[in-house]
């Protein structure tokens, strides 16, 4: 496959090298040293690094200026961006935000509802879908257009990704989501955690019998468990996400102070697995605010050293 | 029709505290149905500010007339002879009728009875939901006659979202997943096939976003 | 079966309790009644199933009204005896008169006076 853009992780995955992104939550105030201090801890054992878009609904500081923090620092930032908090005039200026600081990788997602976090009577934009934000960061990169027509002089050069969720319902028609992101013009998938490794495989199956495998490239997601509350809470609390009964009792079979420990060989055993499967085109480790675990992960699931792709 | 919910009594106590001579207006229509605006509700709650001002020894006098409509001008007529009598009055009809009174009755004070809260349906006695947001531009054709824009959390044009779970929204198990249904729909249809069509970005214009809307037909003015 | 029971108080004949409107209730207070309370058949026994679980609802509509402007929720209650339940009835109608002179007049009446 060509290259598009000047994307880092565009190139990794281009050589067709296994990626690895990893991400980092902007801080709920304005001190720029937690996120640059958070890219620290991860830079040499990452492809791109993405930075959050308020998730779950907490405000926090602006994906956008965390994303240029790390530009700065020499980093590939993919920047995520959700159509819950902004309209198509604030979305597609943010794009162009982004470019000129050659950000050159952006996630396309709706976001969590605003009943999570901290504003729960605000009101929610939507003004486009995520599959509509991915067919407008392309129009604008690829036609040079906005989505009103005009001319965009400089147009983004963006590698344009998106989120699938294999676990979530109705199971039968993901395989068909993902095609339509794909149709939309998603050039990368980051998937959502994955515990449930013979469900990804049933998707990944489907994926491939579609060829949606050779058309985009699609990152498996993975957060390694902290603790069997993690696991428990993650089962039964959090809305898409299926924590297989196994997982839970590993980790509660475990003394409470190894149970971090033992998450992380479960993470890196998942990651062995999953990197014979066919069409798996890397991962996308997200260990939420435990930064410091990543070099770890991706060391011992043989995924270290990156490849120099500058 | 039209959905409304009663306000708190304290509320509207509050509301016509200063006020003596009050008309409880109803209406016969959407709010009847919803049991929230109609010639019971109205009773109810003007018995009920009657025996607050007893209570409070104030000499209220506190009438009740339901209209057949409050949107209507013909309707709001019927009280033209009369509403001098009063010095306030608290419309339980919808926002639509409440706002028509004012504009006809320029120099009375109106008070809102309801909170008028979404178009919707009967589901059963006491259950009343959504599923219409008026945005004016209908996409039923293509979306199963289920409407996304009303029913979706997020209003996904191309959903469901990640957080589609067992048919339930993920903002509360109690709320149905509307791309549930709509996939579930078009495959009772035999359409399924057509999901993987890309709903393309919405003209909002005729929603809310392009200001107070009007349907004009000089077909049928005279 | 002659039983007593208190004498100020007035009984309404209904064909059902289903019958008894929230409006009935309500001004039944507004006319200065000190408190009101409907005795229905047993829960499951309603000659049309459900008169008398639509009067205890109303009873409790009546009773948040009553609550909201001052007047007190106690002051209305259903109640749920057989046919055969005379001592019951006559039970259940001291406990409710026991219950109003304790709570005194209905408020109303004092405002009304210093309206007056």
């Amino acid at each position: 496959m060509n290259v598009k853009t000047p994307s880092r992780l565009e190139k990794v995955l281009a050589a067709g090298q296994l990626a690895v992104t990893s991400e980092c939550g902007p801080p709920r105030g304005s001190d720029p040293e937690v996120i640059i201090n958070k890219a620290n801890l991860i830079k040499d054992y990452v492809d791109a690094v993405n930075i959050t878009d308020n998730q779950t609904s907490v405000t926090r500081m602006c994906s956008l200026a965390a994303c240029i923090r790390l530009k700065q620092m020499g980093l590939d930032p993919v920047l995520q961006m959700v159509t819950r908090d902004r309209n198509r005039i604030a979305l597609q200026s943010d794009i162009l935000g982004a470019a000129s600081f050659d950000i050159s990788n952006i996630l396309c997602l709706s976001g969590d509802h605003q009943s999570f976090g901290d504003n729960p009577q605000g009101q929610n934009v939507h003004d486009l879908d995520s599959i509509q934000l991915i067919q407008t960061v392309r129009l604008m990169r690829d036609e040079g257009k906005f989505l009103g027509g005009d001319d965009i002089k400089r147009p983004p050069q963006m590698f344009v990704g998106a989120a699938a969720n294999p676990f979530a319902d109705p199971f039968e028609i993901r395989v068909s989501r993902l095609a339509k992101k794909v149709k939309a013009g998603a050039e990368f998938i980051q998937t959502q955690c994955i515990y449930n490794l013979d469900k990804f495989e049933e998707w990944m199956k489907g994926v491939r019998e579609r060829g949606l495998h050779e058309k985009v490239y699609i990152l498996a997601g993975m957060t390694p468990m902290k603790s069997a509350g993690m696991a428990k809470y993650m089962k039964n609390r959090v809305p898409g996400m299926d924590v297989p009964d196994e997982v839970v009792k590993r980790l509660a079979g475990t003394p409470k102070e190894k149970q971090a420990e033992e998450g992380v060989k479960m993470c890196i055993e998942d990651i062995l697995r999953l990197k014979e499967v066919e069409g798996v085109a890397g991962f996308h480790i997200m260990a939420i605010e435990w930064e410091q675990i990543v070099p770890e992960i991706v060391k011992e699931a043989g995924l270290y050293p990156r490849p120099d792709a500058a | 029709m039209i959905v409304a919910d009663r306000k708190p009594v304290e509320e509207i106590i509050e509301q016509i505290k200063d006020h003596d001579n009050i008309l409880i207006l109803g209406c016969n229509e959407c709010v009847t149905v919803c049991e929230a605006g109609g010639k019971k509700e109205v009773g109810v709650l003007a018995s009920a500010l009657r025996m607050h001002a007893m209570k409070a020894g104030r000499d209220v006098k506190i009438d009740e007339v339901t209209l057949e409509r409050q949107c209507d001008h013909e309707y709001l007529e019927e009280i033209r002879d009369r509403i001098d009598q009063y010095d306030a009055v608290v419309s339980l009809a919808c926002g639509v009728g409440v706002q028509f009174m004012a504009e006809k009755y320029h120099d009375m004070p109106i008070y809102p009875g309801v909170n008028t809260t979404f178009l919707g349906a009967t589901e059963k006695r006491g259950l009343w939901t959504e599923r219409c947001q008026a945005c004016g531009s209908c996409i039923l054709a293509r979306t199963g006659g289920i409407c996304p824009v009303a029913r979706c959390a997020k209003r996904l044009l191309n959903g469901p979202c990640g957080g589609s779970s067992k048919g339930s929204c993920e903002i509360n198990r109690e709320v149905d997943c509307a791309w549930q249904l709509i996939i579930d729909r078009l495959k009772a249809l035999g359409k399924l096939d057509e999901y993987e069509e890309i709903c393309p970005i919405k003209d909002w214009s005729t929603d809310r976003a392009g200001g107070p809307r009007k349907v004009v037909r000089e077909d049928v003015q005279l | 079966m002659r039983l007593n029971y208190p004498t100020d108080i007035r009984i309404v004949r209904v064909p059902c309790t289903g019958k008894v409107d929230l409006l009935h209730l309500l001004r039944a207070f507004e006319k200065g009644a000190d408190g009101v309370y409907v005795v229905g058949c047993m829960e499951g026994d309603c000659h049309f199933n459900s008169g008398n679980l639509r009067a205890r609802k109303r009873v409790e509509q009546a009773q948040a009204i009553l609550d909201t402007i001052g007047i007190g929720s106690q002051r209305v209650q259903m109640y749920n005896l057989s046919s055969g339940e005379g001592p019951l009835f006559a039970q259940y109608a001291t406990e409710m008169h026991t219950r109003i002179l304790e709570l005194g007049p209905n408020p109303i009446r004092a405002g009304r006076r210093e309206a007056a």
